[in-house]
């Protein structure tokens, strides 16, 4: 096989050629086999470097093209569209990552630039065997999915709507509102939380455009980007959506109480048959069936007897309902959980009752909430003569979590201001390690509390104890903390600890990422396809996330993110179809034994047989390239287009050029069937 | 400086983490031995022992398997797949006088860049305390023919 290899090294400026000899790399590239032009070039993904293999292409009729440069995650597609700008099929394009996989991995010029030399000849090797490929047309079902009802869910269903697109929102809990329909006020700003989400929540409950799927669960992700179909298990109500009118009799009328830990955070109760809150959207209640005197002891209906709807709304014979939605994106935003501060004994939460959670708080002082704003004590009546909040509570810890979760200190400082609102002779003290408060309006905020008389302590707390060593610490809780500002340890006796624990995945977030195909980070946030540069889209084309499952973050920006999520999504939709790498497995018929080895390897269930020739086909709309199926055809019968054998083979002689030799054998025989 | 044996090995990176974290290990500037060659593949599971048996022949000390953590393969399962094959295939070499260390598989998420980086330390360490291959000495008979009685390498 005779081609005309073009073989362009790129400097990066001095990233490359700082480490690796460029020239001589192309003086011996030069010499190579089949190539037909090696050169070098200060920075070959400019328009100037560019035009160098254009230019190549054009006179010197070259047939294959290696750029030595960055990696091809980097700068693959620069480099296709100029040889296809030049009429070369752009897969008849390589790249040798001697970037990041060489020169910025030692300091060894030798060595970088032998290894150089072995990355290019197994791409020159490698590029002699590519064939000419087309894209694959794919198109975009105009339909999206969005699961999680919360802020990024919200904003990203109402972009998408609002641009007439069809948006499905599938929500876990009864109503849609998320974390933030817990929260009382929002800081910088002290807007009330409710007030500003609320009509959107409405909103979304009443677009034409968003079927709004509460109370559910996705069950199953298959297909791919423009393509997949879900099943949703819509979790049985016992209320007719249809007919209730969602007037509220039956909540009034149902005789038993329960501690409602999901929303009021273990601080109020509701009844069996609830709203997690009035303004929840959709109006409907549900019946929780693991309290329901009705679910386990067959009598009461109350429910059922005070309804005043015609027909009846309580339904006790409502199944779960299987829903089949076909969508062509999906955004994830399934927000985060908090940190269980009992991981933590010594800040004595659960054994000294006058320590809560931020979100217990959050509740409290929230006008809506179990006390109806009033600052209280765990007695529900007593008001505190003073405070301690602490601050990292599980974050900034290597024992916990090592990472910062971005928004306590706001909220912590929200929290202060708060009680000096609400009880003006309540001494409040905070106890942080940095105060971090980068945002606009923030800092303003921070100083804001510094004049309003909160006792700032910079230091981590060690130790929270109701047991008193002098007589002023009797009856109080004690916190024990080192003022790294005087450096002296400090015992502060308080009434009460609020702890601002840290942002976490979600608990089932890596269940999560195998529905959807995406991949968690090691704690458990979905890991974004670039950090810096595409951070709400995923590995999965299709699959965009959303929020602070990515990552801990606040109210403005989990908004932002969503709707920077439903962008990328009415982008797809707009063009309608979209061209996919067509790096797909095809089954060559006549080296096909029928054995079907390949039929259950493939994930995706794109192998079928046919029982009447005894052969097995890929069927290509399915298959995802992964080439688990080349690898494992005992006849070789399957080709993966772009992975081939050969191409992998010739990869594999290319690299080891200077061992090849020095390890003294034949080339024959040949153990290897091609 | 003293002449040391340098290993040669080729590294099988799945396109989705394994060769993102060579990347990124690239970006961060981790410095790691030269010697790890890496191929591109989109997933662990399109490692054809061929690939490895291959690698070996034409004159590489070892060769690096990397791909997702189990649970987390961009296309569901290819690296459990991986890890099936990689197990028989270890016996095999085993039985062709291939030591263990020449042959391994590491997991290693796009995130972890420096994972990556101390395996093929690591590995460069291991394989250099072996000494080069010799495929012809070990696995060849002495005098290079094929050897018809040893495993035969196209039912893999």
């Amino acid at each position: 096989m005779s081609e005309k290899v073009g073989v362009y090294i790129c400097h990066c400026g001095t990233n490359i050629s700082g480490t690796i000899d460029v020239e001589d790399v192309s003086v011996w590239a030069g010499e190579q086999e089949n190539v037909e032009v090696a050169r070098n070039y200060k920075f070959m993904c400019s328009s100037l470097g560019q035009d160098l293999i254009e230019e190549d292409i054009k006179e010197k009729g070259l047939t294959r093209v290696v750029v030595a440069a960055c990696s091809p995650h980097m700068h693959e597609k620069t480099f296709r569209s100029a040889c296809e700008r030049a009429g070369l099929n752009p897969f008849l394009f390589e790249m040798a990552n001697v970037r990041e996989h060489d020169s910025w991995t030692t300091d060894d010029k030798k060595a970088a630039t032998n290894k150089a030399k072995a990355l290019v000849n197994g791409a020159v090797q490698r590029v002699v065997h590519h064939q000419p490929l087309e894209l694959m047309p794919v198109e975009i079902n105009p339909n999206t999915l969005i699961v999680g009802g919360g802020i990024a869910g919200i904003s990203a269903a109402l972009e998408l709507a609002n641009a007439g697109n069809h948006v499905y929102l599938v929500e876990r809990e009864p109503s849609i509102g998320g974390h933030m329909a817990q929260l009382d006020k929002t800081f910088p700003t002290l807007d009330c939380s409710a007030c500003i989400l609320t009509p959107k929540m409405v909103e979304v409950g009443q677009h034409p455009n968003i079927t709004l799927l509460t109370y559910s669960e996705v069950e199953k992700v298959d297909g791919y980007l423009g393509n997949f179909v879900v099943n949703v298990r819509k979790k049985a109500r016992y209320v007719d959506e249809e007919h209730c009118t969602g007037c509220g009799i039956c909540i009034e009328k149902c005789p038993f109480k329960v501690v409602d830990d999901v929303f009021e955070a273990g601080l109020g109760k509701r009844k069996v048959i609830y709203r997690p809150f009035p303004q929840a959207v959709p109006k409907y209640p549900v019946i929780d069936t693991e309290n329901c005197v009705y679910f386990l002891r067959g009598k009461c209906k109350a429910c059922q007897i005070f309804c005043p709807t015609e027909p009846n709304s309580i339904d006790f014979e409502q199944e779960d309902e299987l829903l089949q939605l076909e969508v062509g994106n999906i955004i994830v935003a399934t927000g985060y959980d908090l940190f269980d501060v009992g991981k933590i004994p010594q800040y004595g939460y659960g054994r000294l009752a006058n320590v809560f959670t931020s979100l217990e708080f959050e509740r409290m002082v929230n006008a809506s909430g179990p006390t109806d704003g009033q600052v209280v004590l765990r007695d529900m009546e007593t008001a505190p003569e003073s405070v301690a909040i602490i601050h990292c509570v599980g974050s900034r810890d290597e024992n916990y979590n090592e990472y910062c979760s971005k928004v306590c200190c706001m909220y912590s400082l929200k929290f202060a201001h708060l009680i000096h609102e609400r009880l003006p002779d309540t001494e409040v003290y905070n106890c942080y390690i940095d105060m971090r408060t980068p945002g606009k309006g923030y800092e303003e905020f921070y100083r804001r509390l510094l004049n309003e008389g909160t006792h700032f302590i910079r230091g981590k707390v060690a130790d929270v104890t109701d047991v008193a060593r002098i007589p002023q610490e009797e009856g109080k809780i004690v916190v024990q903390v080192e003022d790294t500002l005087i450096g002296k340890q400090r015992r502060i006796p308080v009434d009460m600890v609020i702890l601002s624990p840290a942002m976490e995945a979600r608990h089932d977030s890596r269940e999560i990422t195998q529905l959807f195909k995406m991949g968690c980070d090691f704690d458990g946030f979905f890991v974004e396809r670039h950090p810096k540069l595409d951070p709400v889209a995923t590995m999965t084309e299709g699959v965009f996330i959303a929020g602070a499952c990515q990552g801990p973050k606040d109210v403005p920006d989990t908004v932002s993110q969503g709707a920077a999520a439903a962008a990328r999504v009415a982008g797809l939709i707009n063009l309608g179809t979209v061209m996919v790498e067509p790096v797909r497995a095809s089954i060559n018929k006549e080296a096909c034994s029928g054995c079907r080895i390949c039929n259950n390897l493939c994930p995706y269930n794109a192998i079928i047989f046919h029982e009447d020739l005894e052969v097995s086909e890929v069927i290509t709309a399915l298959c995802q390239g992964c080439g688990t199926c080349v690898a494992a055809c005992p006849s070789a019968a399957i080709n993966g287009a772009h992975f081939t054998n050969d191409q992998v083979f010739s990869q594999i002689e290319g690299l080891l050029w200077d061992v090849r030799a020095t390890n003294g054998q034949e080339r024959k025989p040949e153990i290897v069937a091609a | 400086m003293s002449e040391q044996f340098e290993p040669v090995i080729v590294g099988f990176l799945c396109n989705w983490c394994s060769y993102r974290a060579a990347d990124l290990a690239g970006t961060a500037r981790l410095h790691y031995a030269p010697n790890m060659r890496a191929i591109r593949v989109m997933c662990s599971g399109r490692v054809d022992p061929q690939f490895v048996l291959k690698a070996l022949k034409e004159g590489a000390d070892g060769v690096l398997i990397a791909g997702c953590h189990p649970g987390e393969c961009h296309y569901v399962e290819g690296n459990i797949k991986a890890l099936r094959r990689f197990i028989l295939l270890k016996r095999m070499l085993a039985q062709l006088g291939v030591e263990e260390e020449r042959v391994q598989l590491v997991w290693a998420s796009a995130s972890e860049g420096k994972i990556l980086a101390e395996a093929v330390d690591k590995m460069t360490e291991q394989v250099r305390a072996l000494g080069p291959l010799r495929w012809q000495e070990t696995v060849l008979s002495g005098n290079g023919q094929w050897v018809e009685a040893t495993p035969v390498l196209e039912e893999v």
